[in-house]
């Protein structure tokens, strides 16, 4: 099978942001893997958390201290924000038409998205490893 | 809109699209996407807080603590209770089932009542809504509770 007959766009149309440049399918699978995983994670983050806030600041401590809460944590948080991250980027695509404020936007959420985790991560091991 | 007989579809633009279950559920999928993603500022904000130590955590509490960081966190819970349950209707039909059109728009229709019979559960039971807690989860200090 030659290049001609897999698509009928140019490689240029295809990077261009016309359509995918071969890693549409990827984008749509890691969207549903970190879903399936938040399906797990996020209810035991939000009855952790309630009951983890309970007890004022030294509560909230003690349970991020605890290695298989901060472990868990790192994963939701992690899993939450990979899934954000291309969520966002799926609205932005779809409703900035403007090339240079779109491209301003996806940096910025990759900014934000990453920065969030760093931030994230930092407290949980500070705590943890402390 | 009333007075229109032609069967054939029409453009699918947004002000004269006759409005339906299905339709409302994306919309709302995406809505509560950003609103979670607005959300998880505050969960990173905790985090960070409670390694920063008591004078940057009791501040932050004291705000969620207030009537507007209430709502908000009600919204948040709102919101992550609907993407989940949603989310999870949508996981189904990336597997091909339930997009009969009658029962996908009876799933959307259940999945925006559970979603809002789950957030409302979820602050009932841990004893969020004031003067409401069967768990006797308030027997420790509330959140944003003078310490």
């Amino acid at each position: 099978m030659s290049k001609q007959q897999e698509s009928m766009r140019t490689p240029l149309g295809r990077v261009r942001g016309l359509g995918s440049a071969k890693h549409g399918a990827g984008h749509f699978v890691t969207q549903r893997v970190s879903a399936i995983a938040l399906i797990f994670l996020v209810p035991w983050f939000l009855i952790s958390l309630i009951a983890a806030v309970r007890g004022g600041y030294d509560g909230a401590l003690a349970w991020v201290a605890d290695p298989i809460n901060a472990v868990l944590t790192l994963l939701a948080v992690g899993a939450a924000l990979y899934h954000m991250r291309l969520g966002m980027q799926v609205v932005i695509e779809d409703y900035i038409a403007k090339h240079g404020t779109k491209a301003v936007l996806l940096i910025l959420n990759t900014f934000i998205c990453v920065g969030l985790f760093a931030a994230a991560a930092y407290a949980v091991l500070k705590i943890a490893i402390a | 809109m009333s007075s229109w007989t032609d069967k054939r579809p029409m453009s699918p633009h947004v002000s004269i699209w006759k409005w339906h279950m299905t339709m409302a559920s994306s919309i709302l999928h995406r809505i509560t996407g950003v609103g979670n993603y607005l959300g998880i500022f505050i969960v990173v904000a905790w985090l960070f807080a409670t390694a920063a130590g008591p004078d940057y955590y009791e501040p932050l509490a004291g705000l969620i603590g207030t009537i507007w960081g209430q709502l908000i966190l009600f919204g948040f819970t709102l919101s992550i209770s609907y993407h989940l349950l949603n989310g999870i209707r949508h996981l189904v039909m990336d597997a091909g089932k339930a997009l009969q059109p009658k029962f996908g728009s009876f799933l959307s229709g259940l999945v925006l009542v559970l979603s809002v019979a789950l957030a409302v559960g979820v602050w009932i039971l841990s004893g969020l809504v004031p003067g409401v807690d069967p768990l006797n989860m308030t027997g420790a200090a509330p959140l944003g509770a003078a310490q």
